[in-house]
This record gives C-alpha cells, sequence and structure tokens, in this order.
C-alpha cells in the first residue's frame, strides 16, 4: 500500500518514519519546507528521543510529484488544512485521507476535497529539531474512525490502523473516534490558552486553584458542548490535565501555543476554543469562557506587526 | 496659594505642570535624583501643550513646608506608604486622590484628618524622562467632594484645574464617575495586558465572531450589572468611553500594558480585583471578569 503524510512536521514525522520501517508499504511524504524535504531525500527521516527510528521515504513540496495513493495522513497545523488537501487531492482520488491534527473542524476541511474521510486524534509528541530530524518527546496512542457524512469504509479504517500499530504507532480503529478527539480538544483548549495568555508552564497553572478553577469552567463548557451531540468522552480531560502536572510528565512543558506566542507564530486557537464556540452555537450550548479565551487569543495575534 | 503634588509619574507630571504656571508647585518624589533633576531643569510639556514649568522638588516628605493642597498621583500600590508618610503633615490640607479602581480615599483617611476630595482623571500622557511628559489624551479629571467635604473647596480646586489649562469637571458625587472608570479600566486594562494591544479600534471591533469588541461589550455589561447591585447609577457608559477612546487617533498604550510588559507589578487587584470583590459582595455572577482577574495575576505571576 502506498501512504502520502500530508505536512511532514514533527507528528507527520512520526508516522513516516514509522510507516517507512513496514516492507510492504511505500510512504511519501508532501511538505513546503524545501531543506527539509530535500534532508529526507538524502538521509532519511530520523527520529530520536523516545526511540532511534531512521526511515527511508520520499519527500516533495510538488504536489504534482505525488502518485496515487492508497492513504494520506494529514498532519498540517489545522489552518492549513485546505491550503495542503487542495493541493494534494489528485493523489487521493481513490484513496481515503485521515487526519492526525488537533482541533476540530479538520475533517470538513478535509471532506470538501476527499470522498473518503477518517477522523483521528494522536497523542504522540515531538518538535523538529532540524532537516530531516525529529526529537520524539511523548510516545501515545491514536485513535481512527470514519467521518460522517463522508466516511471511509470500516476495513480500510482497520488497514491503515492495522499498519500504523505494526509499524510502532499503537493505533486502534473505532466505529466512533469522536470521544478521544472531543477529550483531547477540550484539554487542549483548557489548558494551551491558558498558557499562552499568562506565559506560565502547564504545571504552574495547576498550581494556582483560581487559575485552575478556570480551566476547569472550561472544561465543563466543553463537554457541555460535547454531550449535546451524543459524545461520549474515553475518559475525562480533568485526569489528563492533572496527570500532565506532575512533575514527571509536564509541570515544566510551555504549551505549543504559548511557543507559538513567543515565536509570534499563528496559534491553532479557532479549531480549539473557536471551534468548541462554533459546535456550541450549533447545538444551543453556550460557551462564554472559551468564547472570551478565543477572542483574547485573537486579539493577542492581532498585536504582532503583520 | 501652594500645592503639592505626590508623585510624578506622567498623571503627576501633567498635573505638577500645569499647575506651576498659576500656583507655587512642590513636587514631592520617590527618588532624590528625580527631584534634583526636576529643581535643576524644569519639568517639560510637549504634545497637546508645549512649555517648561518651574517647580521645587523633594524626595522627603519632612522637607515639605506647609500647603493648601495635595495631589496624591502616585500607583495604587504606593498609595499606603505614601500617606502614612505624610501623616500628621499640613493639618489644614485638602488631599486630592486621583488613583485608579475604589477605595483610596479611604486608605488616606487612615493617615489623617484632611478634607478629601475624590478625583478620576481621563486624561493621559508618556513619561520621556524625569523632567520630560508628553501630554497626549486632554480628557477631563472629574472630582467630587468625600465625606464632609464642602462642595465649594472642590469647586475651587476644579476652578485651579481649568485656570492651569487642564480640563476639569466637578460632580456632587463621584461615585457613579469613578465607577464608569472603574469598569472601564478593568476591561481595557486587562484586556490590554492580556493581548499586548494598546486600546485601538480592535475594542470596539464587533464584526467577525472573534472580533474583541464582543468580549470588551460583554466584560462591560457584566461590570454594569455589578454596579447596579452596589445600587451604584454610572455617570457615563462605559462602552461609549471606550468607543469614544478608540476614535482618538493616536491608539493610547494602558497602564497596565506598560506594566506587564516591563514586567512590573500591575494595578490588577485595586481595579480588577475591586471589581470581582464588588461582585461577590452584591451577589453578582461575573465570570469574565473573574476570569480576566485570575489571568492577569497570573501573567504578573509568570514574571515577579
Amino acid at each position: 500500500m502506498r501512504v502520502c503524510i500530508v505536512g511532514c512536521g514533527a507528528v507527520g514525522s512520526l508516522f513516516a518514519a514509522h510507516l517507512a520501517q513496514l516492507e510492504d508499504v511505500e510512504v511519501w511524504a508532501y511538505d513546503l519546507a524545501r531543506e527539509h524535504v530535500d534532508a529526507i531525500n538524502r538521509d532519511g527521516l530520523r527520529l530520536s528521543g523516545a526511540g532511534e527510528v531512521v526511515g527511508r521515504l520520499q519527500a516533495t513540496s510538488d504536489a504534482a510529484e505525488l502518485p496515487p495513493c492508497d492513504f494520506g495522513i494529514v498532519a498540517t497545523k489545522a489552518m492549513h488544512t485546505s491550503t495542503a488537501v487542495e493541493a494534494t487531492a489528485h493523489a487521493f482520488a481513490e484513496g481515503c485521507v485521515a487526519t492526525v491534527q488537533n482541533g476540530l473542524g479538520n475533517e470538513e476541511a478535509i471532506a470538501n476535497h476527499v470522498d473518503r474521510v477518517i477522523r483521528g486524534t494522536t497523542f504522540p509528541a515531538g518538535k523538529l529539531l532540524g532537516p530531516g530530524h525529529v526529537q520524539w518527546d511523548v510516545r501515545g496512542d491514536t485513535t481512527f474512525g470514519p467521518f460522517d457524512p463522508k466516511p471511509a469504509a470500516a476495513e480500510e479504517i482497520e488497514r491503515l490502523a492495522e499498519a500504523c500499530t505494526r509499524a510502532g504507532m499503537p493505533t486502534k480503529a473505532v466505529a466512533d473516534a469522536r470521544g478521544p478527539q472531543w477529550r483531547k480538544v477540550i484539554f487542549n483548549a483548557a489548558t494551551n490558552p491558558i498558557g499562552a495568555l499568562t506565559g506560565l508552564t502547564h504545571g504552574r497553572v495547576c498550581d494556582d486553584p483560581a487559575l485552575r478553577r478556570l480551566v476547569s469552567s472550561l472544561v465543563d463548557e466543553g463537554k457541555a458542548v460535547a454531550s449535546a451531540q451524543g459524545i461520549e468522552l474515553d475518559a475525562d480531560p480533568e485526569e489528563l490535565i492533572d496527570h500532565a502536572a506532575k512533575p514527571e510528565v509536564a509541570y515544566d512543558h510551555k504549551a505549543s501555543m504559548l511557543q507559538d506566542v513567543e515565536a509570534r507564530r499563528p496559534t491553532e486557537i479557532d479549531y480549539l476554543n473557536g471551534g468548541i464556540v462554533r459546535f456550541g452555537d450549533g447545538h444551543g450550548v453556550p460557551t462564554p469562557l472559551n468564547r472570551a479565551i478565543w477572542a483574547l487569543v485573537k486579539g493577542l495575534e492581532r498585536s504582532w506587526p503583520s | 496659594m501652594r500645592v503639592c503634588v505626590v508623585g510624578a509619574g506622567a498623571i503627576g507630571s501633567l498635573f505638577a505642570a500645569h499647575l506651576a504656571t498659576v500656583v507655587d508647585v512642590l513636587v514631592l518624589t520617590r527618588r532624590a535624583a528625580h527631584a534634583r533633576a526636576l529643581n535643576e531643569v524644569g519639568l517639560r510639556v510637549s504634545g497637546r501643550h508645549d512649555f517648561t514649568a518651574r517647580v521645587t522638588a523633594a524626595s522627603d516628605p519632612s522637607e515639605l513646608p506647609d500647603l493648601e493642597l495635595a495631589i496624591l498621583a502616585t500607583k495604587t500600590v504606593d498609595l499606603e506608604e505614601v500617606a502614612q508618610s505624610l501623616g500628621g503633615r499640613f493639618p489644614g490640607a485638602t488631599v486630592m486622590t486621583v488613583q485608579n479602581g475604589l477605595g483610596a480615599e479611604a486608605v488616606v483617611r487612615r493617615h489623617g484628618d484632611w478634607q478629601l476630595v475624590s478625583a478620576v482623571t481621563f486624561m493621559s500622557g508618556t513619561k520621556h524622562s524625569d523632567t520630560h511628559v508628553e501630554y497626549i489624551l486632554d480628557t477631563p479629571t472629574w472630582l467630587g467632594p468625600y465625606g464632609d467635604t464642602p462642595f465649594e473647596r472642590v469647586q475651587k480646586i476644579g476652578q485651579l484645574l481649568v485656570d492651569s489649562g487642564l480640563k476639569a469637571e466637578v460632580l456632587p458625587d463621584l461615585l457613579p464617575a469613578q465607577w464608569s472608570k472603574l469598569i472601564f479600566n478593568a476591561t481595557v486594562n486587562g484586556v490590554s495586558a492580556l493581548t499586548g494591544l494598546p486600546h485601538d479600534g480592535h475594542f470596539a471591533a464587533e464584526g467577525d465572531v472573534s472580533d474583541l469588541g464582543h468580549l470588551v461589550h460583554e466584560l462591560v455589561d457584566e461590570g454594569k450589572r455589578v454596579a447596579a447591585a452596589a445600587g451604584v447609577e454610572l455617570h457615563d457608559d462605559p462602552w461609549e468611553m471606550n468607543v469614544l477612546a478608540t476614535k482618538r487617533g493616536s491608539a493610547h498604550y494602558p497602564s497596565m500594558l506598560e506594566d506587564v510588559e516591563a514586567r512590573r507589578p500591575t494595578e490588577v487587584e485595586l481595579i480588577n480585583g475591586a471589581l470581582v470583590r464588588e461582585a461577590e459582595r452584591g451577589g453578582v455572577e461575573a465570570p469574565l471578569h473573574t476570569a480576566l482577574y485570575r489571568l492577569v495575576k497570573a501573567r504578573e505571576a509568570s514574571y515577579l
């Protein structure tokens, strides 16, 4: 089978390098960073940290070079989904496309260009160290499921999940993948922007009881929106928040949104708190605090010289 | 007539320089070098007005002679210490507070039985050096009696400010104006400190769903409910104050934004904290102001 990773940043690289270990999988990567693409083609794609992996694959910045693929795995930042999938959609005319991105709205954006879509959520994380080299920080599970109203077939989803698992990225295929997706979105929306607005690490946000209550209020709004859609969370986001605050887990971790803000990069706020607000509006669930946080982070982005 | 301005930040400097054109002005500074510089070169005003005033400055309260009016223009965080240092001095004087937030008069009252005048000021300036302040917004200062201070005394001070070239409005009861400014300040300062935006058109924008104006409007509405619960009828609508201020052309940098950028303690406790505590006292829900207050406190904690 042939798989193309669309957006070969940290998370995309974890999938690309692992899948490239399999004899029966041909891996392509589409990414706009030329140096990164050149390094991958020259030296392979290297992961270090939680495991040492070198994957041999074909990378390109030119979507026209992509051959027809059975699967796409989209791993761009959420604001680039539409552009990236529009550019590569021809490669998936007969295939189906999964997302392993953060936030809400990626499946919808993919479905505008592709017929069969796989909803996905992934917990492993890393960061790009340099061209062709990714630091693998955290191991974790991935969940795939069909996206309505343009679902991939159950056997396709299982085939991709099986390949990922066999390659070293444990992945489950389920009938409804919204539970883990919303658990992660609620977790991210309740913690990431608080770090970004205050400059505090995850652990310090949780140490301040008043701030921790604000986090819980954001979680509660997200849970209400999930529940109004009949989504059952696979676990309580509060557990994830408390777990991450432990010194040995992620106490000193600066949320990715705080890193974005410090580097003055656009954040994924539209797809996190903004997504919760949109789905809340669609189901008549008020989300005043998520709306406030969304506006504050948008304001922060607008304070940067363009 | 002799007037002492205590605290020579932007607001104190603007009061001192203007008043010095009509009366004798003493300036009490925190730093001795600041007082020396003022004594040597005077105090320059640029921007809306352009002149240099002669003032007498000191950094030691015991050097102050007797005087008729003291204007306390220190930051709220320094008020307690300053009021204490003035305890027992110039017993016949009137003391005017211009601090942000609520409760400055009560702090001063604990240290002396001067006649007190409450004031809030909407003028703004930027201090370019110890001896140079730029006069940016020439919006008025509102003043009113506190406790049993006779109204005529307040009128005289209002007239003095006007004679000196500043704008002033005298009100029989300042509380409605103080609350208007409290709600305005808690909203604008808090949002500005967190977003890094100066007070500009973003604060009044309500087009797109994620535009900041929606949040500002909701914060103002929440603040109005707190004022209503406290039995205060507002002098000005804080939303209209916000819209008006963003239309003035040059964007104003709220002091809380400047404090956060310079990694200094902010006035969050006495502005946003005061509003949140008033909400609790009045039994009104204020989730947005509570969130804003917690976020600014946390932002402070990240660098203090």
